[in-house]
């Protein structure tokens, strides 16, 4: 089994032309990409809002409680059999799979940028309209860098979670690293199968390590304890421990989890 | 100036934090807020900006109803220092002091280097600059709380408890350098405390509030130290407040006696006296000796420290805890430059208080009764 997916992913062949590894990994990435960024449009000034005016808050909170519980394939075949008559050409393939991957990548987003802004201490914020901020200025300049870390945290679990489920993409017809899945299958052909579950798996933490690279330097040192002198102890520890508590921060962990399993 | 005319708060829950207060805060002066916690001083200060709304009555700031102004721009003229710093984590030191400079689109090196000599002014190293607020204790927070709010120079300041979270002697220092501060710059503040001893010390004039947000008393410290309106003040107020009201009473003419000292080094043997001064080459005084019990040259483990030292320029309490805390029962009076000049018995300094009048008596013009 093993050398099998050892010579399957060693088989140059296997790698290029329109159907290898390279351009599956590209059209893996362009759904993931563009599912991401429809979402992100979608959640992160809804969460921003929502944790600005303190208005909505059971939204969010019924939302990832209910996201949690729509199983993404029955989904994507409600949405194939929706939309297919409505469409034409390739987009008929591609659209119900990328309307999944938004409607599964909406909820983390958004309960990461609520609970970030919603974390910010309230001294702060009450310091900033104090000294004549706008309601915009004071989210621009203090409630949105606050909120960074959680917002981040928040992407990184939505790009997880979309990277391993584009693989269903293939399911409705689509490329992606998951035609290798379902292509194995037809023909039992399992180390092509598990080759792509695993590329899957890697590609998914690569992203998620260059996420953490980039998180690294778009979130101030005063939030992390990385500035130079002795290390945070009011602003991240006690920030951290506070949200620990709130139903979305399980959500968010609970969502990587919920990626692991799907693709192992 | 700003004034209040019978301004009441209301909270949607029904508790009056507020009742009918006015008052009025002279410009260029300390005006104190104290009183019991939850008393409404905290409401009361923003009403001021507007952070809160008042239900009736209205706020003016030199004549102008802060009602009737944009919220924003009646901020950006004041200071507000928060009762817990509220510095913004994100930002370094520096960039927190530069934030209103930076929103009202002063120039950015401009505002950096004004930024740095804020620092320093209030007590902070320049080193600090680069930190962020995490990497800080409480009181330099709270200082860094009192840069930012100064930054924009507003002529107005609002503080809310900005020396509340640190220990009784940095609390000492906070407030002498912020009343250093305040002799340079004279802005019209508005200091909130729940500590009698800070409110007689920090304000030029004091408003002692009640629970229910009713006005006590108004008055100039050392009025209210030595009349009180009402029970309720007066236990406030606390005791000791007929010795501490020698705070705010100049020194007069002690009869001073002349004092025979030795210097640093010299033996004190042979000197018919139960103690003896010494002093440094410039005649300042270091500590007493008993020449029956020091042997040989005097060194400096030897001086006995327990005496306070009193300016003769300063005001009489210091005269007074000098005598009292004086080994020899003389207090030790010196000028201003630190040099000896004289010691005084305590009953010397009792026979000044009891023939000085009790100025604030005799003076019309400092605020009396509560103005409500
Ligand atoms: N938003 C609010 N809603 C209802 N009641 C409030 C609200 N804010 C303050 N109060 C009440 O108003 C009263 C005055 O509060 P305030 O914060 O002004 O007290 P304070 O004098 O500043 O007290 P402390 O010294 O403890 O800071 C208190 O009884 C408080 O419970
Ligand atoms: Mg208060």
């Amino acid at each position: 089994m093993i050398s099998g997916l050892i010579d399957w992913l060693t088989d140059s062949a296997n790698w290029s032309g329109s159907d290898g590894v390279v351009a599956r990994t590209v059209e893996h990435l362009w759904y993931s990409g563009i599912s991401l960024f429809v979402a992100c449009l979608i959640a992160i000034p809804l969460g921003l809002a929502i944790g600005h005016t303190g208005r909505g808050r059971f939204f969010v909170v019924n939302l990832a409680g209910a996201a949690r519980a729509i199983p993404s394939l029955g989904l994507l075949y409600v949405m194939v059999l929706w939309l297919f008559p409505k469409l034409v050409g390739d987009s008929a393939f591609l659209v119900p799979s990328l309307i999944v991957l938004i409607v599964l990548a909406i909820p983390p987003l958004m309960a990461g940028a609520y609970a970030g802004v919603e974390g910010v201490d309230p001294a702060a914020r009450d310091a900033a309209k104090g000294m004549g901020m706008t309601g915009g200025q004071v989210l621009a300049k203090v409630e949105v860098p606050n909120a960074l870390p959680l917002i981040f945290s928040g992407f990184r679990s939505a790009t997880l979670q979309v990277i391993a489920t584009a693989t269903l993409a293939a399911v409705a017809g689509t490329g992606g690293l998951g035609r290798f899945l379902i292509d194995g299958q037809k023909v039992r052909d399992y180390p092509q199968m598990a080759s792509g579950a695993l590329l899957v798996a890697v590609l998914a933490l690569v992203v998620d390590l260059l996420l953490a690279v980039v998180q690294r330097y778009a979130v101030s040192p005063g939030l992390t304890g990385r500035g130079s002198g002795r290390p945070a102890e009011g602003g991240g520890v006690r920030r951290s421990s506070r949200r620990s508590n709130t139903p979305l921060d399980v959500e968010i962990v609970s969502s990587q989890r919920t990626v692991d399993s799907q693709h192992t | 100036m700003i004034a209040f005319d019978g301004v009441t708060k209301k909270f949607p829950d029904g508790t009056v934090a507020v009742d009918s207060l006015s008052l009025e805060a002279p410009s260029g002066k300390i005006t104190v807020l104290v009183g019991p916690s939850g008393c409404g001083k905290t409401t009361s200060l923003r009403m001021i900006n507007r952070m809160i709304r008042p239900t009736s009555g209205t706020i003016t700031l030199d004549g102008k109803d802060t009602g009737r102004m944009k919220e924003s721009e009646l901020r950006r003229g004041i200071g507000y220092v928060i009762q817990h710093a509220g510095l913004f984590p994100h930002r370094t030191v520096l960039d927190n002091v530069s934030t209103v400079p930076r929103l009202l689109g002063m120039d950015k090196t401009e505002t950096r280097k004004r930024s740095m000599e804020l620092l320093e002014r209030v007590g902070l190293d320049p080193a600090f600059a680069k930190r962020y607020p995490a990497q800080l204790s409480g009181g330099q927070q709270q200082r860094v709380g009192v840069a930012r709010a100064l930054a924009a120079d507003p002529p107005v300041m609002l503080m809310d408890e900005p020396f509340s979270a640190v220990d009784p002697v940095v609390r000492e220092q906070l407030q002498d350098q912020f009343l250093r501060l305040q002799g340079d710059l004279g802005k019209t503040i508005i200091f909130v405390t729940h500590d009698i001893d800070e409110a007689i010390k920090l304000g030029d004039q004091v408003t002692v509030l009640k629970v229910g947000g009713h006005l006590a008393q108004m008055a100039a410290p050392a009025y209210l130290l030595a009349h009180p309106v009402d029970d309720f003040v007066a236990d406030f107020v606390g005791r000791d407040r007929g010795y501490r009201a020698l705070s705010f009473q100049a020194t007069p003419r002690l009869p001073l006696a002349a004092e025979r000292t030795i210097a640093m080094g010299e033996s004190a043997e042979g000197v018919d006296a139960d103690w003896v001064l010494v002093v440094d080459d410039q005649n300042h005084p270091l500590g007493w000796v008993e020449p029956l019990r020091a042997r040989g040259a005097i060194r400096t483990e030897m001086l006995h420290r327990g005496g306070t030292v009193a300016r003769a320029s300063g005001p009489l309490r210091g005269a007074l805890d000098s005598a009292l805390s004086s080994p020899s029962r003389r207090g030790v009076i010196v000028d201003d430059s630190g040099s000896l000049v004289g010691t005084v018995k305590a009953h010397e300094v009792l026979t000044a208080i009891e023939q000085a009048d009790r100025p604030e008596l005799a003076d019309p013009r400092k605020p009396g009764a509560p103005a409500a």
